[in-house]
């Protein structure tokens, strides 16, 4: 259980260093040590292979894409583009509607008993398999549509730039 | 254009056929060179151990060589130094003096005589130019230094040791 | 028992450090050496026999040179680069079994220092983060050709990735199992996945290259183009580091391939030559590594062998050929094993 407020601790802390810092390659990276604790969560729950394909996929993946394109850009004070007041408004509002929905759901919060999993093999590769691919088809498959859509629209998108040069 | 020499090719571009643009085939010849290579003799020579021999017309280091008496042959005319394209060969003479008959073999010797490494281009002239055939080139390369006034030599390094004739 | 079991442990994975890092510094002599074979000249032979000291006093070269921090360059993350770099490529062989298990004074110790059952996913999530060393240090250089060398070698992991990824699939088709430990032991005596995944291997092996930024896929650090790329900036150890981690991927991704494709530590007739199981263990463990330098000596190969792919055609390869191949191999896969399953 120490260990889990530690690296809870730890991931709320470099999530927090993730908005404060001024840097947006700080930023980044601390996100990316967010993402490690995270994975140390999936493995404290025994789903190693969750664990596994947050830690490729997440880190190995997206985050090297945001880092790519963040290098790229040229991002210090003087090209900070200046926010107009208007932005500063809407922003203190979303803010404090957060703030509303996070106290609301505050009030209606029940300490509910400690979860015991039933299986404790449940996070390992092949149980994770034949859950997805039996149970849960239907989702597994619409939210592979939904992957093959975004691909299907980012290839246009690029398509189209290139005829316009 | 007409082509004059009629040697000029022309380079055909084909697009690549399917085995070009899978890489693998031209992969496999590389690796059958490479690996051919590999196990050819190799023409090196390891210097300081295994040394080329010199051809026998080399041109070396000068050496100031002495006669059957081992006394020094050079008379300091200075016709090496007016024959010598690179300006490399300097003296200064002197006279003899009584009692020195064994050290030198005409009245005027000298006293400094300067061959600056550097400049010379062994050319072989001042070989030529010695009406005393006291200077030949016959030694081996000029050994490398780390400092310019070290490749200056002096009679020091020129003049052939002294050797006995028994008879 | 536990302590007999911390020790255990540690002593292994000290032990296979060592080993890691003497065949890294060997390496580098092993690369000069064959790149002067395959030249047609000798390559190093001054310090020691055979130039065997030579990896010594480039080691201790890199310790004494100068250290220099570019005054504009992000410090913190100009030192964290390398070091990511070399921790990676160190931490990627705990999930490689080297062995068969070992019997001492009647414990059982496994040549292996983790067997958790998502083996394979483990060695390439951590191959996939052995990028941000070599993109850390790119940026943190605050020089253009660094920038370029990062850029490059983000897009080009990424992109090689994911063909990788999918030829591991197919493989895990055939095997069954996550677990490095069981792959191996389906493979023994001569029944090498290579058989069953010629096409798979072909991809994978080209993907490993290229995830080890080893010639032709060196774009990221191109000496003619980005005359160093990502560690232009660096010098001294630092600049050793990120040699050596190259070194130990090389070591590392040929240990992959051997225990995916080539059976690992089993040899044909293992279990007919009636030794103890001790000695097999350890002649398993032999015939292992003479595999792995088998590899090594093929990455060196290729390296003197192939020019450097243009990035078009880097990138070209990548999405172009190898990942419907890939897909197509998994395809091919499925079929058959439905085919054997269905009919055989």
């Amino acid at each position: 259980m120490s260990v889990f407020y530690f690296v809870a601790f730890l991931s709320i802390f470099f999530a927090l260093m993730t908005i404060f810092t001024k840097n947006a390659v700080h930023s980044v990276l601390y996100l990316v040590i967010t993402f490690f604790t995270f994975t140390i969560h999936y493995i404290l729950l025994n789903a190693q292979f969750l664990a596994v394909v947050n830690f490729i996929v997440y880190m190995g993946a997206i985050m090297v894409l945001f880092l790519f394109v963040l290098m790229l850009l040229n991002l210090n004070k003087d090209t900070e583009p200046l926010k107009s007041n208007l932005i500063k408004i809407i922003g203190v509002i979303a803010g404090l509607c957060l703030v509303v929905t996070i106290a609301g759901s505050l009030k209606l919060l029940e300490t509910s008993n400690p979860v015991v999993l039933k299986d404790p093999g449940i996070g390992l590769v092949s149980n994770l398999g034949k859950v997805l691919f039996s149970e849960f088809l239907l989702p597994f498959e619409i939210s592979s549509i939904l992957l093959l859509t975004a691909m299907v629209g980012a290839v246009l998108l690029a398509k189209n730039e290139t005829k316009k040069i | 254009m007409q082509s004059l020499s009629n040697r000029k090719k022309v380079l055909e571009q084909k697009p690549l056929n399917f085995w070009e643009r899978i890489y693998l085939p031209a992969v496999f010849k590389g690796l059958t060179i490479t690996l051919r290579h590999f196990f050819k003799r190799i023409p090196t020579i390891k210097y300081p151990e295994q040394k080329r021999p010199y051809s026998k017309n080399f041109r070396g280091q000068h050496s100031l060589k002495r006669d059957e008496q081992g006394r020094e042959r050079c008379t300091a005319c200075g016709l090496c130094a007016l024959s010598c394209p690179a300006e490399a060969i300097t003296m200064i003479s002197a006279e003899r003096k009584k009692g020195e008959e064994i050290l030198y073999r005409e009245e005027k010797y000298a006293a400094v005589y300067e061959i600056n490494m550097l400049r010379c281009i062994f050319c072989g002239l001042c070989e030529e130019a010695c009406p005393k055939e006291a200077i030949y080139l016959d030694g081996p390369h000029v050994q490398p230094e780390y400092l310019r006034k070290d490749f200056i030599y002096g009679k020091d390094k020129l003049v052939e040791p002294k050797f006995e004739i028994n008879d | 028992m536990e302590l007999a079991f911390i020790i255990e442990k540690f002593a292994l994975v000290i032990l296979i450090f060592v080993v890691t890092l003497v065949i890294a510094m060997y390496s580098t002599l092993a690369e000069r050496k064959v790149a002067g074979f395959m030249q047609d000249r000798y390559g190093p032979d001054r310090a020691g026999p055979f130039g065997m000291l030579q990896p010594l006093c480039d080691g201790g070269k890199f310790f004494f040179k100068e250290e220099i921090i570019p005054a504009g360059a992000h410090k913190a993350l100009f030192i964290l680069g390398p070091t990511i770099a070399i921790i990676t490529a160190c931490i990627s062989s705990a999930v490689i079994p080297w062995g068969r298990d070992l019997t001492i004074a009647g414990r059982v110790v496994p040549l292996q220092v983790a067997d958790i059952n998502v083996g394979i996913l483990y060695v390439f999530g951590v191959v996939a983060l052995g990028v941000y060393g070599i993109m850390l240090g790119g940026w943190a250089s605050n020089n253009k050709f660094s920038l370029m060398g990062a850029v490059r070698a983000a897009s080009q992991s990424i992109s090689y990735e994911i063909a990788m990824g999918l030829s591991i699939i197919a493989m895990l088709m055939v095997t069954q199992t996550l677990s490095l430990r069981e792959i191996v032991e389906q493979q023994a005596g001569f029944n090498w996945n290579i058989w069953v995944q010629p096409l798979g291997f072909l991809i994978f092996c080209t993907c490993a290259f290229a995830e080890c930024n080893r010639v032709p896929f060196d774009l990221p650090e191109c000496e003619t183009e980005l005359i160093g790329g990502y560690h232009t900036e660096y010098s001294s150890m630092k600049l050793g580091l990120y040699m050596f981690s190259e070194y130990i991927n090389m070591f590392v991704s040929s240990a992959v391939m051997v225990t995916l494709y080539f059976g690992g530590y089993n040899f044909p007739f293992i279990d007919s030559l009636g030794l103890s199981p001790n000695l097999l263990a350890i002649l398993g463990m032999v015939i292992f590594f003479l595999k792995i330098f088998a590899f090594i000596f093929f990455f060196m190969w290729i390296r003197w062998t192939l020019p450097r792919f243009r990035y078009d055609q880097l990138m070209n390869l990548g999405w172009k050929m190898l990942i419907p191949l890939s897909i197509a191999n998994i395809v091919l896969t499925g079929v058959i094993t439905i085919v054997k399953d269905t009919f055989f």
